[in-house]
């Protein structure tokens, strides 16, 4: 019995994990599910709250970076990027 | 100069500086879109060839044996493409060539063309590929300019939904990231996908975060983009004939009586996107102000007193 990660990784519109989805992506290792860009317009999850609540574990969050003198305006990736997991035991 | 031209308004041009994109639905005649696709060519079929090379085979064969030109990059728009030809006749179309000068200027160069392909499932199956969407990424490379250049997307046949027309997300063009770099955004809210009529035209600032979509008809699905340079600075080229004072003056921010009209400067450029984060909407107000500025020529232009706040240092004179 192997186990495999199912990795969700949720952008949200602040560094609350209560704070709203606004972009996400999937990538399942158990193989069942072929996520790709594009195949979904509305997110699983409104907030990072819903998926704790769902059962998908935390395992990493962007920090919050000081803004460098004279690139304060510039904008560039999302900044409030969440990972989680959940382990499947695939059989 | 060429024909005539019907220039981009000032709305119009306060709704590209904030979304960064024009589109014009159905606007090419049918006649110019189906010569468009017989000079175009078609592809070849699907023969049961194995291997992944065997989808770039195939577009390089068509490039070869089409009749569209290959163009030299910094070409002057105006030479590149001959009166007669399908493309030479798009461009000549007074809304297109009044919406391209609006953006890029009268001499705009040619900086380069491409026929995009969406081939069809039974492509994929022959060649015993995975058929996969095309990640989100921003055109060529880091591009940290003021100046800019624009994207024609040519939609010459009608794309369905099942098409995989393609995604884009409005509003991301003023953002700095490295072409790809962002493949990992799989899915981001108010992304769009093109689902047209045929001869639809977008034409979008460089910046815009896009990537094809997965074709599951059974035809090719065609789009032609060609990217335009300007070549003087991009000043009040459109028609600001409907620009007033009214388009300049401050209006009452956050405790208003009224509500304020949606069709003013500063409301086009802080209109929010549903992807916006709740601080870094507010840089992209900044930096939509910062870039009218810019189109408008007036380093003092501000929407809803954001730039200005930020930039009242008051000093004692001498
Ligand atoms: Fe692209």
């Amino acid at each position: 019995m192997a186990t495999k990660q199912q990795v969700l990784v949720l952008y949200l519109s602040s560094s609350a994990l209560d704070a709203n989805v606004i972009a996400w992506a999937r990538y399942d290792g158990t193989g069942k599910d072929d996520h790709m860009s594009g195949d979904s317009d509305e997110p699983l999850y409104r907030s990072g709250m819903e998926a704790l609540a769902d059962g998908w574990r935390l395992i990493q969050a962007s920090p919050l970076a000081a803004h460098a003198p004279g690139d304060e305006f510039r904008t560039g990736y999302l900044k409030y990027e969440f990972f989680f997991e959940k382990l499947i035991n695939d059989e | 100069m060429m024909s005539d031209c019907v220039k981009l308004n000032s709305r119009e041009m306060a709704e590209f500086a904030a979304e960064g994109l024009l589109r014009f639905d159905g606007i090419v005649p049918d006649v110019i879109n189906q010569q468009f696709l017989a000079e175009a060519g078609s592809v070849d079929t699907p023969n049961g060839e194995k291997g992944s090379n065997r989808t770039i085979k195939s577009l390089g064969n068509l490039m070869a044996h089409s009749s569209l030109p290959e163009v030299t990059p910094g070409t002057v728009l105006n030479t590149a493409y001959k009166e007669t030809t399908a493309l030479g006749e798009l461009v000549r179309l007074p809304v297109v060539r009044g919406a391209i000068e609006s953006l890029v200027g009268p001499e705009s160069m040619v900086d380069h063309h491409f026929l995009h392909l969406a081939l069809p499932s039974s492509y994929y199956k022959a060649a015993g590929i995975p058929q996969r969407t095309q990640h989100t990424h921003q055109d060529s490379t880091i591009d940290p300019r003021r100046a800019f250049d624009i994207q024609l997307f040519y939609f010459p046949h009608k794309v369905g939904l099942d098409m995989g027309g393609t995604r884009y997300v409005p509003g991301t063009h003023l953002r700095i990231v490295s072409e790809s770099a962002i493949a990992r955004y799989q899915n981001i809210r108010g992304q769009q996908h093109v689902v047209c009529p045929a001869g639809t035209l977008i034409l979008m600032h460089h910046g815009v975060w896009h990537g094809g979509g997965i074709n599951r008809t059974g035809e090719a699905r065609y789009m032609f983009k060609i990217r335009l340079n300007p070549s003087i600075p991009q000043v009040r080229l459109w028609d600001t004939s409907d620009l007033s004072a009214r388009d300049f003056e401050q209006r009452p921010i956050f405790f208003r009586k009224e509500a304020t009209n949606p069709n003013d400067i500063a409301s086009l450029l802080t209109r929010p996107q549903p992807w916006f984060e709740g601080d870094t909407g507010r840089l992209e107000y900044i930096n939509r102000i910062r870039f009218w500025r810019y189109l408008l020529g007036d380093e003092n232009f501000d929407a809803d007193y954001w730039v200005t706040r930020i930039e009242n240092e008051p000093s004692v004179t001498v």
